[in-house]
């Protein structure tokens, strides 16, 4: 189990970064995993311009790679543009988790992402390629 | 990546375990990670023994044609098998004829069909419906789009904080006089046996038909349909060793014959005019299109497998297991076991969550310890959101199981523990 449960992703797992609800936000967005039900939510504060990220905050309750993938991918966003967030490739979030994900726990993984471009983009997108071959 | 030999598990009964997973090739096979593989999740879909694999590839490769059609013997032949295999469903269950057996995918076809067939021939604005919160998605889904599609009410009988049925609420939801009672005679999700003689005797009192969802009971205990009273009961092929793809609805004739049918097409005619059609008996009137003909044989031949061990001996070896692990989990700190304590009303299934570790997590590093359970909702949402768990892991035993299993289940328990410490 060294191969996926790295102390890195326990660490993220037990405490998480950016956990919470942002009151009040510019953009929110709730999803859930179809797996299990997990449900997760992002609130999103804008900068003066309203172009780009000042501050986000996940929350909800899910597994180890779900939290992990949250807690990581959240931490990159301050700063970026809503085009740069929007531009985000699926297959980047895997890449920062740095672990090897198996087809059953791809949908864990990418909740983040699809939670994430929901709320910059005002509508659910469908789930990535990658994800499909999730269970 | 060698196979960890099995030590023999001696259990009180009429066959070994570890003898039959001789029988399912399935265990020839090593996991992932080159461990043993433990198999704990028939509650999702049980494995195939060869008897089983060789009776579909028998009835496609020398007995098969269409049924009820070809004047030719080929086609009697396959006639004939696929009727046997109706015959040996009846038996199974203890229903009184082969023709209340009405051949259909699994027991959620069946369950659609009474409510798309009886419901909406029987059930009006203002009628009520009961279900519970126990059951499967499959015994609830249905009745909710027969409530939205007629005004009818639907009721949902409480559970306890054990897993068991709050009869007293079934009585109150009785008292409203429903229609009908839908309940599962083993829940899914936590494995408790609830009392269907008792619910029967009250639905019956009360003036509703009673349709027990037996997807989860019938592969792992006797059931007898002349004695239960019930007036539909549903069962899944592949939960009970047989194939995908082929499952039985069993109804009172009376009742099958006043239905209208549910699908519509060949076969369940007598007749088709351009003005309209006359329909065909019980149980063709509701078998529409070719049937899962081999599926349906070797479903035969999963029977003719479990009568040969007994269901009694079947439930008795089950019930040892369960025991077994129940105790098993209850010795690891940080385990929560979901369900009722007492052996005779808990069948061999065991939903549990571990402090701080969600089920996926414990799935995961399950799998790699060499062992299969099923980690989620189990198809049984209103349970989790009745114990405010967003899933558990269910481990669930079934003929080829042991007591190195129950080891296995308790080692791979504080596997997970160990990797989530600190």
């Amino acid at each position: 189990m060294d191969n996926l449960y790295r102390d890195f992703i326990l660490e993220h797992y037990r405490q998480p970064h950016n956990k919470g609800v942002l009151q009040p936000h510019d953009l929110q967005f709730a999803d859930s995993n179809p797996t299990c039900g997990d449900e997760m939510s992002m609130t999103l504060v804008l900068t003066e311009g309203k172009d780009a990220i000042a501050d986000v905050a996940f929350d909800g309750r899910g597994c180890a790679i779900s939290q992990a993938s949250a807690s990581i991918l959240t931490d990159e966003l301050r700063g970026q543009t809503l085009d740069e967030v929007r531009a985000i490739d699926p297959k980047h979030v895997l890449d920062e988790l740095g672990v090897p994900i198996g087809p059953a726990r791809l949908k864990c993984a990418l909740l983040s992402y699809k939670v994430l471009q929901g709320a910059v983009r005002g509508e659910e997108i469908a789930w990535p390629e990658e994800a499909e071959a999730a269970i | 990546m060698a196979v960890q030999p099995a030590a023999p598990s001696t259990i009180p009964g009429a066959f070994s375990g570890t003898a039959l997973r001789a029988d399912f090739p399935v265990f020839e096979r090593l996991t992932g990670t080159g461990k043993r593989l433990v198999f704990l999740d028939a509650a999702a879909s049980a494995p195939k023994p060869q008897v089983v694999i060789d009776a579909v590839a028998d009835a496609y490769a020398h007995h098969y044609a269409n049924v009820h059609r070809g004047i030719y013997e080929l086609s009697e032949d396959a006639t004939s098998r696929f009727e046997a295999a109706r015959r040996k469903v009846a038996s199974f269950l203890g229903a009184p004829s082969e023709r209340e057996i009405v051949f259909v995918r699994n027991a959620t076809e069946a369950i659609n069909l009474v409510a798309f067939s009886w419901g909406r021939a029987n059930v009006a604005k203002g009628d009520r419906i009961v279900t519970t919160q126990l059951e499967h998605h499959a015994n609830i889904v249905p009745w909710q789009q027969l409530a939205a599609d007629t005004g009818a009410t639907l009721d949902y009988v409480a559970i306890t904080d054990d897993g068991r049925l709050d009869m007293d609420d079934l009585r109150a939801k009785l008292a409203q006089r429903p229609k009908l009672v839908a309940v599962a005679a083993v829940s899914n999700a936590l494995g408790t046996i609830n009392p269907i003689d008792e619910i029967a005797g009250l639905a019956h009192e009360a003036g509703a038909l009673l349709l027990v969802d037996a997807a989860q009971a019938a592969p792992h205990m006797p059931i007898d349909i002349s004695a239960i009273d019930c007036d539909f009961l549903a069962i899944s092929g592949h939960k009970m060793l047989g194939p995908s793809g082929i499952g039985a609805l069993w109804g009172r004739r009376a009742l099958l014959d006043a239905m209208p049918p549910f699908m519509t097409g060949g076969s369940m005619i007598i007749r088709v005019t351009l003005e309209g059609a006359e329909w065909n008996e019980v149980p063709a009137k509701f078998e529409a299109g070719t049937p899962a003909i081999a599926e349906a044989i070797g479903l035969g031949a999963a029977i003719d497998y479990l009568t040969a061990l007994g269901m009694d001996n079947v439930r008795e070896h089950e019930r040892y297991l369960f025991t077994a692990a129940w105790q098993a989990l209850a010795e690891i700190p940080g385990v929560r076991r979901l369900g009722p304590d007492d052996p005779e009303i808990h069948a061999g299934v065991i939903s549990f969550v571990l402090d701080e570790v969600h089920p996926h997590d414990v799935a995961t590093i399950f799998d790699h310890e060499g062992v299969a359970v099923r980690a989620g909702h189990h198809c049984a949402q209103p349970v989790m959101l009745r114990y405010d768990i967003p899933a558990t892991t269910r481990a669930s035993f079934y003929v080829y199981n042991d007591l190195d299993d129950v080891r296995a289940l308790a080692d791979a328990v504080r596997a997970t523990q160990k990797v989530f410490a600190g």
